[in-house]
């Protein structure tokens, strides 16, 4: 099976019903990617697949129609994408597991609506759970980042 | 009060020791020294390591040994350090160091004390130094309790200033300049003519004198970074992926385990069939561990696979099987026989009764899990004479030790490295997961095995949050609250944690009674008494442990004496607040919330106060109750921290540990049925939302004497705000959490 995950492509010999989670972090060893309830009730496995945000831990491999993005793929410290910088000049992170989650959500919601309502940013982003309750700085960063991409 | 001198007088002296191509500075005596814990494990050449800087080839490296669970552990120890040592946070690594005894958690001792934080007094400050001794005989390397920054907040700092110090004698060595001539920077010895030599090409020299140990800190005015706005040294790894999580550590040759346990805690496993486990694509092993099962496979998923088709025969809980059980357990403990403790008996409570009018209320708080993101693992290698664990723990030194008992390797040689952990609240102050991983590894020497749990497992497993009932009457007269009596029940949080790792404990548990016998308020006739409730669940603490109970339960009651006696909720626990900085951090969050304005229709506001790891909080709550529930517009919040050392992360914290206890106190529980856990997974133990998040305004003060940890405290005060908020808003008053059993929330 072929999987193209942040611009490289893979071939991984797994069942069809592995999900790519587990098909990204044990295999590929992709570990930006986070399991966190295997059911779609934290958000914390979230990837792009075709540049929209999915749950990764309910996506059986061979359901992936196109390339996949992590956030390692989305940008690095070195180069990083205009929600990752919004992130961290709000410094949102707590202990930080469900970010790479909460980061491509955003991502996906500012493609689709690069100007959210404050209902917009609260509908989108609450599929994401946070343990540490950093919503707060969440939502400043959502909108951070809408200005930062519209500037870029 | 300075205790910069007492710590002089016990010989705090800072040694040093050559490693390659550099040195190595610790904390190394305190009253006798602990022995270096880095002796043990020298890599050839290196003559010794000391615990708090190492400078080497590879640049400077501090070392943190309080764990971080999220709470920036390791960026405030770095703080605390690079403010005297005059290094940049972006100059150094950062490295958890390994257990040992030198690491020991001074603050812990203070709060195991029976006097009320606000007890300045000459027994008690006596009583909290002698405290010193037996945690540092115990060696107590925890994390936990809020006391990672009262633990380190001298000790770092004079690490930081006696490696500068040194570090200014080798150069003035080097040079011939003298010391006094000398100026530090950025990790630089500056030298009069403008001229900079690295502190990394002055280590070799250091290494060779004595260590300056007459060292004077620093004046706050002087401060570059303690109070400053800083960006926190993790934020950039955990914004991009690049952060590595217990969950994460990757070997070579590392196998993927996972755990089937007894739903019914403690009970046995009488036996399994997992035939059709063995037969599936990369199943290696099926055995029998502490609890239950044990998968060994190539890859996480086919392990969890592969334990979900083991087909089990569990034993019955040790506990009652269902929830009547245990809320008739705690309801049957309100008696002489179990009275734990009576650390306040104020007034004559019979008088004030038969004087004012009576009111009477019950209340009940459920078992929560800690439920961190991250779930549970450990990596764990043994070999005939070593032991490596590698894991997110918050107790490494009982890890070692438990290892070592296990494998029957030496302590010495059992190597724990912490990793970063994807949050806590308490749930990594255990180690089953541990011992679980090590059994499976004595199986397979020399293959590093991760044994990492499916959420359901953890969730399941989690020794969860302390049940608790409260039972109070009281009395007001003369619009005042006159008489307060609150029996409290629960069982031991702390025998039944400590109970695992073997401790007993003597005595009553200052848990059952924490977040309301010591609180602040001068009520004429005021009694709080704990039961201790027998053993029900195993439980363990949950962030802000028995305070997260009493603070509901005296808050909760406290407000219901208030509307009773026709009082404003502010102005009254305004009027019986005797401690002036409990009473500033009340006027800062009635001024922060406007109280004495006037709420539109179908609004309320309430405001709850709890002193708790030492730390005054109070937070003003308030809601609108809409066609579509109840929605949490705005939580204001006032803690007093003594000090703040970094207002970005401090801030950060509060707001976290408001939406923690709110969440919780809206729609979480852990209920038994046939034994077992009913929640397993966050679809129905979900916690706040982010649209259901209010805006949260905080403030800290610092008018103590002390300085406090603020991960805790936030959390006591949200659930009582909240109740009282709804209370104002539909005169509806919740006695129990959940209150998704009484109120419907947007």
């Amino acid at each position: 099976m072929q999987l193209i995950v942040d611009g490289k492509t893979h071939n991984v010999d797994v069942e069809d019903d592995m999900p790519l989670l587990w098909v990204l972090r044990d295999e590929l060893n992709i570990k930006g990617v986070k399991y966190g309830c295997g059911i779609a009730a934290c958000g914390a496995c979230t990837v792009h697949i075709n540049g929209e945000a999915v749950r990764s831990c309910q996506t059986f491999v061979s359901d992936v129609d196109g390339p996949v993005t992590t956030i390692q793929g989305l940008g690095q410290p070195e180069a990083l994408h205009a929600v990752q910088e919004a992130w961290i000049e709000t410094q949102v992170a707590q202990c930080g597991y469900c970010q790479s989650g909460q980061i491509m959500q955003a991502a996906s919601l500012l493609t689709e609506t690069p100007n959210p309502t404050d209902d917009e940013i609260d509908e989108a982003m609450s599929g994401n759970l946070c343990r540490c309750g950093t919503y707060p700085r969440i939502r400043e960063a959502v909108k951070l980042a809408a200005t930062k991409a519209q500037g870029a | 009060m300075s205790r910069v001198g007492t710590i002089a007088r016990r010989t705090f002296l800072i040694g040093s020791a050559a490693v390659i191509g550099g040195v190595a500075f610790g904390y190394v005596a305190y009253k006798r020294p602990a022995k270096n814990p880095l002796l043990n494990d020298l890599a050839e050449g290196e003559a010794a390591l000391t615990p708090y800087v190492k400078i080497d080839a590879n640049g400077i490296t501090l070392i943190t040994p309080r764990a971080d669970k999220g709470q920036g552990a390791y960026h405030m120890q770095a703080t605390l350090i690079a403010e005297e040592f005059d290094v940049e946070l972006d100059q150094i690594n950062v490295d958890p160091g390994k257990p040992s005894k030198a690491y020991y958690n001074t603050a812990m001792a203070e709060e195991a004390v029976p006097f009320r934080p606000t007890d300045d007094s000459f027994m008690a400050e006596t009583m909290r130094d002698v405290m010193d001794a037996p945690m540092k005989f115990l060696g107590l390397q925890v994390t936990g309790g809020s006391t990672s920054v009262p633990d380190s907040y001298e000790k770092l700092r004079i690490a930081g200033a006696v490696v500068r110090e040194t570090l200014k004698a080798a150069a003035a060595q080097k040079t011939g300049v003298n010391t006094t001539a000398l100026k530090t920077e950025a990790g630089h010895v500056i030298l009069p003519d403008g001229s900079k030599l690295s502190y990394v090409e002055l280590a070799p020299m250091a290494a060779t004198i004595d260590p300056v140990n007459k060292v004077k800190l620093r004046d706050p005015s002087q401060w570059r970074m303690i109070g400053k706005p800083m960006l926190r040294i993790d934020t950039i790894a955990k914004s991009t992926g690049t952060q590595r999580y217990g969950i994460d550590f990757q070997m070579d040759g590392m196998v993927h385990a996972t755990v089937r346990l007894n739903p019914r805690q403690g009970g046995e496993l009488k036996g399994y069939d997992a035939s059709a486990a063995e037969a599936m694509r990369g199943v290696q092993k099926v055995m029998p561990v502490k609890g239950g099962v044990a998968v060994v496979a190539d890859n996480t998923w086919r392990a969890f696979m592969a334990a979900e088709a083991i087909d089990c025969d569990w034993g019955d809980a040790p506990y009652p099987a269902e929830m009547d059980g245990h809320w008739q357990a705690l309801s049957d403990s309100f008696n002489d026989d179990q009275i734990d403790s009576k650390q306040r008996d104020d007034g004559d409570i019979d008088a004030g009764l038969a004087a004012g009018q009576v009111i009477e209320a019950e209340y009940r708080v459920p078992y929560l899990a800690h439920a961190p993101l991250e779930p549970i693992n450990a990596v764990v290698k043994v070999t005939e004479t070593r032991v490596d664990i590698w894991t997110g723990t918050q107790i490494p030194r009982f890890v070692q030790a438990s290892a070592a008992a296990q494998t029957g390797v030496d302590v010495e040689n059992v190597h724990v490295h912490v990793l970063m952990m994807g949050g806590s609240f308490g749930h990594r102050l255990e180690d089953e997961v541990v011992k679980q991983t090590v059994e499976v590894a004595m199986t397979m020497k020399g293959t590093p095995v991760k044994l990492t749990y499916r959420r359901e497992e953890d969730m399941i497993h989690d020794f969860p949050r302390q049940i608790g009932m409260a039972r109070a009457k009281g009395a007001v007269k003369d619009g005042q609250v006159d008489t307060y009596d609150m029996g409290i029940a629960q069982p031991s949080v702390i025998s039944s944690q400590m109970g695992r790792q073997g401790i007993s404990v003597p005595g009553p548990d200052s848990q059952i009674i924490a977040g309301a016998w010591e609180q602040p308020m001068a009520i004429p006739n005021y009694r709080v008494t704990g039961y201790r409730a027998p053993e029900l669940a195993p439980v363990s603490s949950w962030r802000s442990v028995g305070a997260s109970l009493g603070g509901f339960f005296h808050e909760s009651f406290l407000d219901e004496l208030i509307h009773a006696a026709g009082a404003d909720p502010m102005e009254e626990r305004l009027r019986l607040c005797w401690h002036e900085p409990s009473r500033k951090v009340l006027e800062a969050v009635a001024e922060m919330s406007n109280w004495d304005s006037t709420l539109g229709p179908n609004k309320g506001r309430g405001v709850a106060f709890v002193t708790s790891f030492g730390v005054a909080t109070a937070e003003v709550v308030e809601v609108t109750n809409t066609p579509d529930g109840i929605r949490i517009d705005k939580v204001w919040v006032a803690a007093e921290v003594g000090r703040i050392v970094d207002p970005v992360n401090f801030d950060g914290l509060v707001k976290g540990g408001v939406v923690f206890g709110l969440g919780h106190a809206m729609n979480c529980e852990i209920t038994y049925s046939d034994g077992m856990a009913e929640q397993e997974n966050f679809d129905s133990f979900e916690g706040m939302r982010l649209k259901q998040c209010p805006e949260i305004f905080v403030r800290g003060l610092e008018n103590g004497p002390k300085v406090r940890g603020i991960g805790e405290p936030p959390v006591p005060p949200a659930a009582p705000a909240l109740a009282n908020a709804i209370f104002a808003a539909t005169g509806q008053r919740i006695r129990e959490m959940p209150f998704s059993k009484h109120i419907e929330f947007v």
